[in-house]
């Protein structure tokens, strides 16, 4: 292709653009690791903030990847046999049924919080508990476990090799464990790093849903923001984005796989 | 008769049906019925429009949503279907880095933009440097609209780059050589051909305006937007019927949009907040 005056423009542009998004990631990596951000970098560098911020905060660390974990196996074991049947029967009732679980993604997290709050808030031991937080994850996340299964089943014709394996006179938990699960394993693995990843940066849902004693890493995040110097609330960032970086990663490999996969 | 194969099937989807009903329908079945339990009774519903403090977040609300669903739009409407059309040393890092912000939570992209707006920020320093005068943004509406922009880009530009792709070059050498201005060109061939593309990535993009509040609530609490009205209803307030009244308004408004984009591109549009 011809490369005009245009190109160099638009390159200009896009490069402007990446700038903006990535210099800020950047500079909390840098604020979080030197020893006096105002100072600068001649300060020197430290990871005595990161310390700091993991003696302080690791409760909701450890809290929000314990809740997120839980909330994956939550949903792999509502979600694949959900997708499974919204695969096999497809007719008005199950559409309804898709519309109904994509919900909670499209309401805004604030009113499923409150509608968890008013119909369970004066549960005691179960509003004082993470799996009250659980709950609301799971329902936010379980969709994109069920989209990302029944897109898989969809392209993979699962009804042809389902049939053959029963031809073959395998029974529906052989079908279900050898044939479906395997099958489905690109759309699975693709939907779980999904909803780690969501599970663990909720926040919109969890201020409302949380108490002292579940507070969990975005909910800490906030709470460095706005009461603890800068080198802290980097220190921080950084902590999340070494668990999210590593996720975002992951599931940008799996998108390609299932692309290289279902081409 | 029910067959083995239904009865299966009925077990089947039965765990998730009974969860969502109990932990989902019911619970916002409640907030509806406690939304017209208040002051204001039933008229709770209608006070966005008709209360004047309800609609004047609702108008903010709603304009700067719209006004980042545009910019957002033409910020990653050029860079995505430059990046879809060419090829060049370091496109995949250039990509990569587009993408990098993609699942931030609302919070951390209120902390980018305190990075690039704060009182310790870079656009206050560079401003100083040049003018003499700190500028900070980040605290206020502008904050805002620049982090629901910083939230939304990445997202769109892989919406843009994917409907791209698929578009066919010729279209536009063709218009090119009966005359077309490259801006005409843009206008008449690439514009209508990615318009579901782009109408569903500003169904997402307005939508999570919208409902986020993260980003607000690093930011400033006393930024007037309707997420903001609704968390200090509740807890500062303890006015739960009108929190609840005006996050099913909320609710039904980005439902609207999602559904309406979803109907009119004829595929699924899914938000992540």
């Amino acid at each position: 292709m011809k490369r005009s005056i245009h190109f160099r423009w638009l390159l200009v542009f896009t490069l402007c653009v990446s700038m903006f998004l990535v210099l800020p990631v950047v500079m909390s990596i840098m604020a979080g690791l030197t020893k006096n951000y105002f100072v600068g970098l001649s300060s020197g560098l430290t990871l005595d903030w990161v310390i700091k911020v993991w003696s302080e905060y690791h409760r909701s660390i450890v809290l929000s990847v314990g809740i997120a974990l839980a909330c994956l196996m939550c949903t792999l074991l509502l979600g694949i046999p959900a997708a499974y049947v919204l695969f096999k029967r497809s007719n008005a009732w199950t559409r309804t049924a898709e519309e109904l679980l994509m919900m909670p993604v499209a309401l805004p997290g604030i009113a499923t919080a409150l509608a968890l709050i008013t119909m369970y808030g004066a549960v005691g031991e179960f509003r004082s508990h993470w799996s009250f937080i659980l709950v609301g994850h799971v329902l936010f996340t379980l969709p994109f476990m069920v989209r990302s299964v029944l897109a898989v089943m969809h392209s993979i014709e699962l009804n042809i090799l389902e049939e053959g394996a029963r031809s073959l006179g395998a029974s529906f938990r052989q079908r279900f464990f050898q044939v479906v699960l395997p099958n489905c394993a690109p759309g699975i693995l693709a939907g779980s790093l999904m909803v780690l990843t969501l599970s663990m940066g909720e926040f919109n849902m969890t201020l409302l849903l949380h108490t002292p004693f579940t507070q969990t890493l975005p909910v800490g995040l906030a709470d460095a923001y706005a009461s603890l110097r800068i080198e802290v609330a980097s220190a921080y960032t950084v902590i999340f984005f070494f668990i999210l970086i590593p996720l975002l990663v992951a599931m940008q490999a799996s998108k390609r796989l299932t692309q290289s996969k279902t081409n | 008769m029910p067959n083995r194969e239904t009865k299966l099937h009925l077990l089947l989807i039965a765990p998730v049906a009974i969860c969502f009903t109990a932990f989902f329908l019911i619970p916002l079945g409640k907030l509806f019925l406690i939304g017209g339990s208040g002051e204001f009774g039933w008229m709770a519903y209608t006070a966005v429009f008709t209360e004047r403090r309800y609609v004047e977040s609702m108008i903010t609300t709603v304009l700067l949503s719209l006004l980042v669903t545009l910019v957002t739009l033409v910020i990653s409407g050029i860079a995505g279907v430059f990046l879809a059309r060419n090829q060049f040393a370091g496109h995949s890092v250039l990509t990569a880095m587009l993408t990098l912000p993609l699942a931030f939570p609302g919070v951390v992209i209120g902390f980018m933009i305190i990075m690039l707006g704060g009182r310790q920020g870079l656009f206050p320093a560079l401003t100083e440097w040049v003018s003499g005068e700190r500028v900070v943004f980040a605290y206020s509406l502008v904050g805002l609209f620049v982090g629901y922009i910083y939230f939304s880009i990445p997202r769109t530009i892989l919406t843009v780059m994917a409907a791209a792709e698929k578009l066919d070059p010729r279209l536009e050498e063709a218009a090119r050589s009966l005359g077309a201005r490259p801006l005409q060109v843009v206008a008449h061939v690439v514009v209508p051909a990615l318009y579901p593309a782009l109408l569903a990535a500003g169904a997402i993009c307005f939508a999570t305006a919208m409902g986020a509040f993260g980003t607000a609530f690093t930011l400033a609490t006393k930024i007037n937007v309707l997420p903001m009205v609704i968390y200090t209803e509740f807890t500062m307030q303890a006015n739960i019927a009108m929190a609840a009244a005006l996050s099913f308004v909320l609710g039904l408004i980005t439902w609207l949009a999602l559904g309406l984009a979803r109907s009119l591109t004829g595929n699924s549009v899914a938000a992540a907040a």
